[in-house]
């Protein structure tokens, strides 16, 4: 089983949560996901300043076997995009915890972290999955 | 190679495998009320080897044997027998490129070659293999574009008047359930093309690109470099689309105003596809490396395997249904392999300074012939505008009337602009490429002379 670490919200659709200090979230994809979908090629990261919403397609990501839709976990702003992205879209492979994020958004709906998975949960459902 | 379908035995297995009785039953699910009684019938019994010969005998003696003068997209230039003597070799005779990433090097190694010289003709970074056809790589260019600018919300495309009717009417046909909004640009009718400061009313809008076409359907060279200036200096898209002959003397349009357009399309027939009564012909394709990934089709890249040996492989197919899914944004999925193979030989044989002589002699052909046929009474130049190798003039007659009757005696005069353009009732444009001699720019003369005067 891949790596998710305990300090992460996760979601099904296989995106993790990272609040940070100043109340902004970081954005990203878990191990199992980066796992599933194979040598990344291309990501192709939203815009600075767009509305986000939960459960909705916010990013694509594009490995060596397909294209796939990355639903945002949260409804919001995004504040900064992972622009390192564009040119080493493999950190999404290596680090898929750390400098493979994809954005980080302003949220405008609290209540919706506690919907989501924590580590422990997302672990078993992967493993339901598998 | 003769193409064997399943056989009865091979249908009746199938049928039995999943439980039905005939093909008949596939459809269904179709409503009785949609379907159309006796369509099957409608079409006649098959014809033999020796009928078949026969029939398209008889009809190719139909076909038109006159000198054609008709320009407007379609051009008849010179072709070398080498170019389909090659083409249609075993080794390269197919319209399918594979989706092996790999496999057919040679039918790569075409592609990548086309890719390098379409790339350079058009003065852009990147090429992609082709698409279907002129107008339809024109939609995908507005598509294309679209995608690239996500700061643009509007998807306002600005649409000359001047481009190819044709390629308007399917741009439209295409886009317009996308969400984008096609606005007709004016043309000046004095000089026939679309004048820079008119587009001052859009300034501060959001404008999401402007298609600039070079030379226009009228054979006017617009002022490219005003156009694409303006382009970037308004956070739009610029979109070119071109003859690829004219790029031989013209300035590539990678090289327009400051910086270039961001995409350039246009029909490659000319570089070696003959008239065929319209088609198969290909649309190409070409941008800015920055917007490579929103290309549609695919691109063909060189590489070296694990020995070091160099070879050709699929790179790039960012757009496709296969790698996308449903979420595939360009219906662009195979490229128009054979044309492209056919061009790619013309380009080869022709090499620059070939291109360059068939753009010039097409271009002086058809300013002599302007000049021989306004020297009729009544027959004018329309346009003060430079043209290249489409001239619009206006007949002392009513055009199609003056046109059957030039048929008639086998020249094929020109294009009627009076069904797509009303103010030009009265106008035909004109085009004589390097296939036409003196002798026949004076015969299609004398022979309008004639019909004039009865």
């Amino acid at each position: 089983m891949s790596e998710a670490p305990a300090n992460l919200k996760y979601t099904k659709s296989h995106e993790w949560v990272e609040v940070q200090e100043d109340g902004t979230v970081k954005v990203g994809i878990t191990d199992h996901a980066q796992e599933l979908l194979g040598d990344m090629v291309y990501v192709e990261v939203p815009e600075v300043d767009a509305a986000v919403s939960a459960g909705e397609e916010c990013a694509v990501v594009e490995s060596v076997k397909a294209a796939s839709d990355i639903y945002s976990p949260v409804t919001g702003e995004v504040v900064a995009v992972n622009e390192d992205l564009a040119d080493t879209p493999d950190l999404v492979n290596n680090h898929p915890y750390g400098d493979g994020w994809i954005m980080q958004v302003r949220m405008t709906e609290e209540g919706e972290l506690d919907e989501m998975m924590d580590a422990d949960a997302y672990v078993e459902s992967v493993t339901e999955e598998e | 190679m003769p193409f064997i379908p399943h056989t009865k035995q091979d249908e009746k297995e199938m049928f039995d495998a999943i439980g039905i009785n005939s093909v008949e039953d596939l459809f269904d699910e179709i409503p009785a009320e949609l379907r159309i009684e006796g369509l099957s019938s409608a079409v006649p019994a098959g014809l033999n080897e020796m009928q078949v010969g026969r029939l398209m005998r008889e009809r190719g003696a139909g076909d038109a044997t006159g000198m054609c003068f008709i320009g407007a997209g379609a051009y008849e230039h010179h072709i070398p027998q080498a170019v389909w003597d090659i083409a249609t070799r075993g080794e390269f005779y197919t319209a399918y490129t594979p989706y092996q990433a790999e496999a057919s090097q040679g039918t790569l190694q075409v592609l990548y070659e086309y890719q390098t010289m379409m790339a350079s003709l058009n003065g852009l970074d990147v090429s992609n293999a082709s698409l279907y056809d002129g107008a339809s790589a024109l939609a995908e260019a507005v598509l294309m574009a679209v995608r690239a600018h996500r700061k643009s919300k509007s998807k306002r495309v600005l649409m000359p008047a001047t481009v190819h009717p044709a390629y308007r009417a399917v741009v439209a046909n295409i886009v317009s359930n996308q969400g984008v909004t096609l606005e007709e640009l004016p043309y000046c009718t004095e000089a026939g093309k679309i004048v820079v400061a008119e587009l001052a009313k859009y300034e501060g809008e959001d404008i999401t690109a402007l298609v600039i076409p070079q030379p226009n359907f009228f054979g006017v060279l617009e002022d490219v470099d005003g156009l694409t200036n303006w382009a970037a200096a308004n956070n739009a898209m610029s979109i070119a689309v071109v003859n690829p002959t004219t790029l031989a003397l013209l300035a590539p349009p990678g090289e327009w105003g400051e910086n270039g357009v961001d995409i350039s399309c246009g029909e490659g027939q000319p570089l070696g596809i003959p008239l065929s009564s319209g088609g198969p012909y290909f649309g190409f394709m070409c941008c800015k490396q920055k917007h490579v990934r929103q290309l549609p089709g695919r691109i063909i890249g060189r590489t070296v395997d694990l020995d070091g040996n160099s070879g050709f492989t699929l790179t790039l197919q960012a757009r496709e249904q296969h790698i996308r899914r449903s979420k595939a944004t360009s219906n662009i999925c195979t490229n128009q392999g054979l044309m492209v193979t056919a061009s790619t030989i013309y380009m080869s044989l022709m090499g620059a300074a070939g291109l360059e002589r068939v753009a010039s002699q097409s271009h002086a052909n058809t300013q002599a012939l302007a000049d021989k046929l306004c020297a009729i009474d009544g027959v004018e130049r329309v346009f003060s505008g430079t043209s290249f190798h489409d001239i619009v003039l206006r007949l002392p007659a009513p055009v199609n009337k003056v046109l059957k009757a030039l048929a008639e005696k086998g020249i094929y005069g020109g294009y009627t602009l009076g069904e797509q353009y009303p103010e030009l009732q009265d106008c035909i444009s004109v085009c004589a490429t390097e296939t036409k001699v003196n002798a026949d720019l004076d015969a299609y003369a004398s022979v309008l002379a004639e019909v004039l005067e009865d």
